[in-house]
């Protein structure tokens, strides 16, 4: 007999979150990552108060990026090392919902970070990231690369390179997220009519539910034993 | 068995059961019909009034994304079968679909920076579908770098046959993403080219007798014969492979 699906997907969540707030491991991690990529950036491209839209559009999607990827391979190791993946393995419970325990996980931390960048980068750069569309955006497009990030830090978590490969194969495949979500960003930044930018944006859903689908489709291969 | 194992490398032989006859078949079509696009695209199709000889890059370059197209379509088909029917034989198919894909899209990269060179004055730009094709390249050369670092044979096929199937992402994107991103300066032959495409040429009859052959050999039999090559390569490989552990065993 199974553990119903729903009840697994909470008791995956709220270890996770427990473990979370009491370690304070993922969210400190990739928030100070997230922080100085930003400081980097400005060093780097020469941003101020006057940066455009497009430059703080990729600067924000692509840290986002980075710092998820340091929090899926941590949150995925965590599973690993301490014996969880194998004992969730025995347990009667569905693969699908260990996935989609791990993606909320995955997806709570990196959007409490995205959160945190918005208003910093509204205070450095001197543009109104709290909209309540560029929120949305985020919202949507990380959920997106969880999605696919959860499933291939599984496969990666269980290779021998371990924490190198992440990178190597999830930034290619998250690419559609970054294209579509930096470009309705930039469109709503910049003041730009909405059919601009709605565009984007809807593709961006798109793109997610179907990764979304395929994921849940394919992740029972890669957690046998 | 203990004198074969001695017996020097020279003398082992890989005995792989003979080409199949179809095979055979294919590669001879396979050669002539790809000397015969070579015949119809430096020779019979006429010279471009604005670009010149260089336009005749193009009945190479097109075809060959469509055949690393077909590449990395066997390979997503490879994955689902194999996913489906546990038969390694559909995992080798993957695989090889990968890395003849990837060298097809090489080829596609290459000629066109050599076509962008006189073009666009330059071998390299920083153009949506330009990006988006080299990002292709780096997705399947990160398969081939992820494989290599599963050791366990039963987990390798199962997670690159996942990944076959999600990087094929990357190849509708870049098929699409001149329709997605407008501003785009590369040309499209089938409907109306973006407007700030640059170095378009009409599709006329000349046109088309060289690139309508060539485009059909490359979505085809180019590269079905490559992977049915590699695919048998790949099984006197593993039969190595195991000969090598037979002979360490004893």
């Amino acid at each position: 007999m199974k553990t119903p699906f729903v009840k697994c997907v909470a008791a995956i969540l709220s270890k996770d979150l427990r473990a979370e707030i009491r370690a304070r491991e993922l969210v400190s991690v990739m928030a100070l990552f997230s922080l100085l990529s930003v400081l980097v950036f400005s060093f780097a491209l020469e941003l101020d108060r006057g940066a455009r839209e497009e430059a703080v559009s990729g600067v924000l999607w692509v840290t986002l990026i980075f710092a998820s990827l340091l929090g899926f391979n941590r949150s995925m190791a965590q599973e690993r090392e301490q014996g969880n993946l194998d004992s969730m393995l025995l347990a009667p419970v569905s693969r699908a919902a260990i996935y989609v325990g791990k993606l909320l996980g995955n997806f709570i931390f990196t959007l409490i970070v995205g959160l945190v960048m918005l208003p910093l980068m509204t205070v450095l750069y001197g543009l109104d990231l709290l909209d309540g569309w560029v929120i949305l955006t985020m919202v949507v497009g990380i959920f997106g690369f969880a999605s696919i990030g959860t499933l291939l830090a599984t496969m990666t978590v269980q290779t021998r390179a371990r924490e190198a490969l992440l990178p190597i194969a999830m930034l290619p495949i998250v690419l559609p997220f970054l294209l579509t979500a930096a470009r309705a960003t930039k469109g709503i930044l910049s003041g730009a009519p909405a059919a601009e930018w709605q565009g984007p944006l809807g593709m961006l859903g798109a793109i997610c539910v179907i990764y979304l689908a395929l994921c849940l489709l394919l992740y029972e291969y890669v957690l046998e034993e | 068995m203990a004198d074969k194992a001695k017996s020097l490398p020279g003398e082992l032989r890989i005995e792989g059961p003979p080409q199949p006859r179809a095979l055979r078949l294919l590669t001879v079509v396979t050669v002539l019909g790809f000397a015969a696009t070579l015949v119809l695209g430096l020779g019979l199709a006429g010279v471009d009034i604005q670009q010149g000889e260089i336009q005749r890059i193009f009945y190479i370059h097109m075809p060959s994304f469509f055949g690393a197209f077909t590449a990395f379509g066997l390979t997503v088909a490879g994955g689902l079968l194999y996913l489906a029917r546990k038969s390694e034989k559909w995992d080798r198919i993957a695989l090889a679909g990968v890395e003849v894909g990837l060298a097809f899209s090489l080829i596609n990269l290459l000629t066109g920076a050599i076509w962008a060179r006189p073009i666009w004055n330059t071998w390299w730009t920083w153009d949506p579908r330009l990006t988006s094709a080299a990002i292709m390249c780096l997705t399947y050369a990160a398969y081939l770098m992820l494989r290599a670092g599963i050791e366990d044979a039963g987990r390798r096929r199962a997670f690159m046959s996942v990944y076959g199937i999600l990087a094929f992402v990357t190849v509708l994107i870049t098929l699409f993403i001149i329709r997605i991103v407008p501003e785009t300066i590369h040309p499209m032959i089938v409907g109306a080219s973006p407007q700030k495409a640059q170095g378009s040429f009409e599709a006329t009859s000349g046109v088309v007798i060289a690139l309508i052959p060539s485009l059909l050999l490359w979505l085809t039999l180019m590269p079905i014969t490559i992977i049915w090559h590699r695919v048998r390569l790949e099984e006197r490989m593993e039969a190595l492979h195991r000969l090598k552990m037979q002979a360490l065993s004893e």
